[in-house]
């Protein structure tokens, strides 16, 4: 099957200068949820801006379904729905006005009603837009995207600032909308997003794919699916301390997160034990102990050495 | 997520889809610009009420008042009877006369609230005292001496007929009106589109639609749109204002003026969309519209005539869009002067508008 998006060698500077997306190429399968995840600044936006044919490359190709923008703009803009990262929609216009008024610009939209009604806006279909509260807002910007009936679907970072309930109804909207056929390119920069509904993801960072995979197998990269975070009294987290952790058993690599040490394992029940008694021989105490599944996140400061979330 | 939705691919092919008309999307901004100005009440104060209290204030305040009753102070001993004389005078409706003494004359003198004193002891016949340079005093001073003498038994020579030409077409309020329609499809059309275009793209809107497959030109045309219904509203209500309250006649034809509001409206709307062009902040936008404005409030002959302007600066006074739109209302409403007769001002607001508006596009931002 064609790939849904394509672009090859993305290149946007801004004023001469600021140089936002260095080099970047994706390709996104029609009927893929695909996600760009990287920290604020790293150019995500700046990208799947440029993929909506709404920036200009500095240089470099963008292919949507086999179309390009320079010669179908037309056509595309039919077959995608877009929800900026903040638009602030009229505040006088009712939800359904609203809608409508999107329905309007596509030559064969869907039904206003079944969108309200997929988005659970029907409540609030004759509420005024002021009158929403953020997850509302949130959903009625993907309604105003999914009513053109597209068939590329673009989220840039639809869930920021919600609350986990509507989270959660925005990314079953998300699911149903891919379980149609539908494409899906978001941006975020939740990991829990990311896992949960991405099919692959690629991994930004100053503008820059840093990796890209599915989930796991990004995970898996890091070697070792599981990880082992202790703090111990004395000098556990220096230079030297790590060497020796590293030299444990199963272990595959090692770092010192803020006096944290944390250890990524292959078999934890190898590691553990050989851990308590290098601890004890080096006659320091264990203060704190856990053990978890490796996330995107350790992925993520694996590769550069920072949390998403700190800039 | 609802059963009953179809795959897109699908629902494609069984054509069971809405289909839009060309015209949808227009409609569709039209209306809901339309519906939003009306849910914004500080737009229908701005629009709609507060030209028309402006009207209201100073068409009462300019009035032309009837010729003024002349106040007059009496002193001296003979006072009596030059208040029975006044008293008998034919133009006794127009003088307004006491008996004080001399003090309190001269005070009121002093203040404004005589105009005149009339002195008269008996000794050195009836003395006036009064301001030369005040014409109301010397107005006072002339109506009282003739209704003095008239009423002494003087005969006029000639019979004479007073007939008043404060006629509806002459006066403040016939000048005011004109004006402040004009200024008033500036401020609207400057506001409604500038504003209203830096807004849309601060909030992100305007980049949100340009992100569907709506037609540039129809969200345009909508803003147009409903800049010239707006005007054809508040034009008819400005004249049926000036027509109930002042009594204002209309020569000109109804048609005529609307069409002259149009052009202003649209070269107006062109302004405003080259103000906006680039601004990303409401704040730097309403700097750069009061700019434009400002020399056309004071210039453009809105509250009082150009011609007090020197000589040297008519010709740029002339060229501004809101003197040609100004002086057109004016020759049609007040003088019932044709289209054709005002083709110099159209064509300068035509130009005003066509080169803002072609400018206005090659550097607009959408985004």
């Amino acid at each position: 099957m064609a790939a849904a998006i394509q672009c090859r060698d993305l290149r946007k500077t801004y004023d001469g200068k600021v140089e936002a997306v260095r080099g970047l190429s994706l390709e996104i399968q029609a009927g893929e949820c695909f996600g760009l995840l990287g920290p604020n600044g790293a150019g995500k936006t700046t990208t799947i801006e440029i993929l909506e044919g709404l920036l200009e490359p500095t240089s470099g190709e963008v292919t949507i379904l086999g179309r390009t923008w320079k010669d179908n703009s037309r056509e595309l803009r039919e077959w995608l729905g877009i929800s900026l990262q903040e638009t602030r929609l009229s505040e006088k216009l009712t939800v359904r006005e609203t809608i409508e008024l999107f329905a309007s610009f596509y030559s064969e939209p869907r039904s206003s009603d079944e969108v309200l009604e997929e988005l659970q806006l029907e409540e609030k279909a004759d509420a005024w837009v002021g009158k929403l509260s953020g997850g509302q807002r949130q959903r009625l910007a993907v309604a105003t995207a999914l009513v053109g009936n597209p068939k590329v679907l673009f989220l840039d970072e639809p869930t920021t600032g919600l609350d986990p309930q509507s989270r959660r109804q925005l990314w079953d909207i998300v699911c149903g909308f891919q379980r149609n056929g539908g494409t899906v390119l978001l941006t975020t920069h939740y990991m829990d997003e990311a896992e949960r509904l991405c099919d692959r993801l690629a991994i930004i960072d100053h503008g820059q794919v840093i990796a890209e995979g599915t989930p796991p197998d990004l995970i898996d990269r890091l070697g070792g699916h599981n990880v082992v975070e202790f703090e111990a009294s004395g000098d556990a987290s220096d230079g030297a301390a790590l060497e020796h952790w590293r030299a444990l058993p199963s272990v595959e690599s090692v770092r010192n997160d803020d006096g944290l040490v944390c250890l990524n394992v292959r078999e934890p029940h190898l590691t553990i034990p050989a851990l308590l008694e290098a601890v004890q021989k080096r006659g320091s105490q264990l203060q704190h102990l856990t053990t978890r599944q490796a996330s995107l996140e350790d992925v993520f400061v694996r590769l550069t050495g920072r949390h998403l979330r700190e800039q | 997520m609802s059963e009953g939705q179809q795959n897109p691919a699908e629902a494609r092919k069984n054509g069971t889809r809405l289909r839009n008309g060309r015209w949808a999307g227009y409609r569709h901004l039209l209306a809901s610009r339309m519906k939003e100005l009306r849910r914004e009440p500080e737009v229908v104060f701005w629009v709609f009420g507060f030209p028309l209290l402006l009207a209201l204030g100073l068409g009462i305040a300019f009035r032309n008042k009837p010729a003024d009753v002349s106040s007059a102070a009496v002193v001296g001993l003979r006072s009596q009877e030059i208040m029975s004389l006044l008293g008998q005078s034919p133009q006794r409706a127009s003088i307004h006369a006491e008996v004080v003494d001399r003090e309190t004359a001269a005070k009121g003198l002093r203040l404004g609230k005589y105009e005149l004193a009339v002195e008269d002891d008996g000794k050195r016949g009836i003395r006036y005292f009064y301001d030369p340079g005040r014409p109301e005093s010397v107005l006072a001073r002339s109506q009282v001496d003739h209704a003095l003498q008239t009423a002494a038994g003087r005969q006029d020579p000639f019979s004479t007929v007073d007939v008043a030409v404060s006629e509806p077409g002459s006066r403040y309020i016939d000048f005011l009106i004109p004006g402040l329609i004009g200024m008033n499809v500036m401020n609207a059309a400057m506001w409604g589109i500038g504003f209203a275009l830096v807004d849309m793209r601060q909030r992100k809107l305007l980049k949100r639609f340009v992100a569907t497959p709506m037609r540039r030109s129809d969200f345009l045309l909508a803003l147009a749109s409903s800049r010239l219904i707006l005007m054809t509203v508040e034009v008819g209500m400005l004249l049926g204002f000036g027509a109930l309250v002042f009594q204002m006649r209309v020569l000109g034809s109804i048609a005529t003026i609307l069409l002259i509001g149009a052009i202003g409206a649209l070269g107006f709307a062109g302004l405003g969309l080259l103000t906006a062009s680039r601004a990303q902040k409401i704040e730097s936008v309403s700097g750069l519209i009061n700019l434009v404005m400002m020399p056309m409030w004071i210039f453009s002959g809105v509250f009082f005539s150009y011609e007090r302007f020197p000589a040297a600066i008519q010709p740029f006074i002339k060229a501004l869009p809101l003197t040609a739109l100004n002086d057109a209302l004016r020759a049609t409403i007040l003088e019932g002067a044709t289209l054709g007769a005002q083709s110099g001002r159209l064509l300068i607001l035509a130009l005003w508008g066509g080169i803002s508006f072609v400018l206005a596009v090659k550097w607009f931002r959408w985004t």
